[in-house]
């Protein structure tokens, strides 16, 4: 090393630079601007929005664009011949362009509107599940899922006489991939998947995963309600066939969610709701039923959160996606390092890979006590089960405290968190 | 502002580190379990009914500082007291957790006004309503696990 150490220490410099120069500039700070109600305060402080897995807040442009189009645009789509209806139409189409092109979904026809991920993982257990899955076949999920991609499955199974297995999670969190394989059997029929745990933050090697699911003719689902606001899935590269997420959970409104199929399976699954819309024509005999999207989507849609949902794709992608997931990157680890070091206080769950979520015990303090404390403290987290019983039994505890995180939060939230933990301690000591 | 001392004052703390009454009941004549699905919290109550007073009551299960010193009070509080009563107590106990001591005749609620704060949180009133709701369901002899939704 001796001759080469200056070459080398130059090296480090310019790879620094470098480094500098490919970071990217993301002012969470200013980002926080964009969001008029996080400058409110509560209980007569700031206000630390830390429960994003819940549903993140809104910026000013989703706000505007839904409000704009109730007072210029509003009208019922695919029906009218007035100019109204055409714009309404012409910007319903457009979200839906735009939320294709947000997943890397070449075909806009294969993204379904629907009201959330549950909604879109229901519709495809009613669907494609209902007419794959026979008695003595099996379902696969994990011990990651939230109840939403849990209960769809076990009603299915019921329904068929089918059976409902669980890959089961190391004490890190993190799935247990041999075990996945050793399940992925002969009448697996669907293998549903979370892309983002949403009580411990596991990050899932869904590359992985969908390749042993494919190597034995297993269609996946994968669900990607927190998944999507963190980091990019490339749908039609994936290899899955299904990806559902929330437009709230994305900085868009309630009410409106997405679900993306591959066309060949959405072409051969039956409609699920019937109704306006989702039809070509209809007798008393006989009804022929629209072309996709449609098919899927009976009744007037919720065309405002359409519009609202890809006002939010634009204000992410606006910052940058990767620009985000970095800047939540460095605040996961902060508040890991933090936490970790605070005496009393317990991670639950220490996955190999983390987005958004970071789940803690404070002592033996019940997490509803903790919850309130912080909240008291300007700190809002969600204390409880997370919709994920069966992980909680797994882990052996009822509940826990769950901090997660989004594009507005900064180091001073995650410092105010620290001293809301404090404060806990002290309460129960 | 309420202070965070006004839901966990002393003797809340106290009864929901150190739950009085706390264990299984032998020679149990009536039971039933309390699930707060919003936090998977289970509270489960036995009692020993005889001619027609309740003479013994425990509980067990996991919860929060607030359901388990809920528990361990009224516990204390059920003891001697026939079914009727204790309906009539928790109406009483019911106001001061939802409307606060003004409304509630707190004076007559004794060892139960420590839970004079809960109004101000009504994201806890489930907590304190939890194990009361589990003793009225094991003394109406039903012993099916009730929720607080």
């Amino acid at each position: 090393m001796s001759a080469g150490g200056g070459t080398s220490a130059a090296g480090e410099r310019r790879s620094e630079a470098v480094a500098r120069r490919a970071a990217p500039v993301f002012d969470a700070a200013r980002a926080r601007e964009d969001f008029p109600i996080l400058r409110q305060r509560v209980h007569g402080r700031p206000l630390v929005y830390l429960d994003n897995a819940a549903t993140t807040q809104k910026p000013r442009s989703v706000i505007d664009a839904i409000s704009r189009y109730y007072e210029e645009d509003n009208a019922n789509v695919h029906r009218g011949v007035h100019l109204l209806s055409e714009r309404a139409t012409r910007r319903h189409d457009e979200a839906r362009k735009r939320v294709a092109r947000f997943i890397g979904a070449a075909d806009p026809r294969e993204v379904i509107f629907v009201r959330g991920t549950t909604e879109a993982v229901n519709l495809v257990a009613q669907t494609f599940g209902r007419t794959r899955v026979g008695a003595g076949d099996e379902v696969l999920v994990t011990e990651l899922e939230h109840h939403s991609n849990i209960v769809p499955w076990q009603m299915l199974c019921q329904e068929k006489g089918a059976r409902l297995r669980v890959v089961p999670v190391t004490d890190a969190g993190d799935l247990d991939l041999d075990a996945l394989e050793a399940l992925l059997g002969p009448r697996t029929r669907l293998l549903a998947v979370t892309q983002v745990s949403n009580a411990l933050g596991t990050v899932n090697p869904l590359r992985e995963i969908i390749a042993r699911a494919k190597a034995k003719g297993v269609p996946v689902l994968v669900d990607g309600a927190q998944g999507a606001p963190h980091l990019a899935f490339d749908a039609d590269a994936s290899g899955a066939d299904f990806y559902a997420f929330s437009g709230h959970k994305l900085y868009g409104p309630t009410g409106i969610g997405v679900l993306w199929g591959r066309r060949e399976h959405l072409e051969a699954m039956p409609p699920w709701q019937g109704g306006g819309d989702m039809i070509l024509s209809v007798t008393f005999e006989k009804t022929i039923y629209n072309a996709l999207p449609y098919k899927f989507e009976a009744g007037t849609p919720d065309i405002a959160g359409a519009i609202g949902l890809a006002a939010a794709i634009e204000y992410v992608e606006g910052l940058g996606l990767e620009a985000i997931a970095a800047h939540e990157r460095e605040l996961l680890g902060l508040t890991v390092d933090a936490l970790s070091a605070e005496d009393g206080v317990r991670l639950v769950g220490t996955p190999r890979e983390r987005a958004g979520v970071v789940s803690f015990l404070v002592g033996d303090v019940h997490p509803h006590d903790i919850g309130t404390v912080l909240d008291r403290h300007g700190v809002a987290v969600r204390a409880g089960h997370h919709c994920a019983q069966p992980l909680m039994q797994r882990l052996g505890l009822a509940a826990t405290a769950r901090a997660s995180f989004g594009l507005y939060n900064t180091r001073e939230d995650v410092e105010a968190l620290v001293r809301g933990i404090r404060a806990v301690r002290e309460m129960f000591a | 502002m309420s202070e965070l001392t006004d839901l966990y004052q002393e003797v809340v703390l106290d009864h929901g580190k150190r739950p009085r009454n706390y264990g299984p009941l032998e020679g149990a004549t009536h039971r039933a379990e309390g699930l707060n699905p919003l936090c998977g919290d289970r509270i489960a109550v036995a009692a020993r009914l005889e001619d027609g007073v309740v003479r013994d009551v425990r509980f067990e299960g996991s919860g929060c500082a607030i359901s388990k010193a809920s528990a361990s009070v009224m516990t204390g509080v059920a003891k001697g007291r026939t079914p009727a009563e204790i309906d009539e107590v928790f109406e009483k106990f019911h106001r001061l957790v939802t409307e606060g001591p003004g409304a509630a005749d707190a004076e007559s609620l004794g060892k139960l006004a420590v839970f004079g704060g809960v109004h101000e949180y009504p994201t806890r009133v489930k907590c304190a309503s939890l194990p009361w709701h589990a003793l009225r369901q094991a003394l109406r002899g039903g012993g099916e696990a009730i929720s607080t939704e």
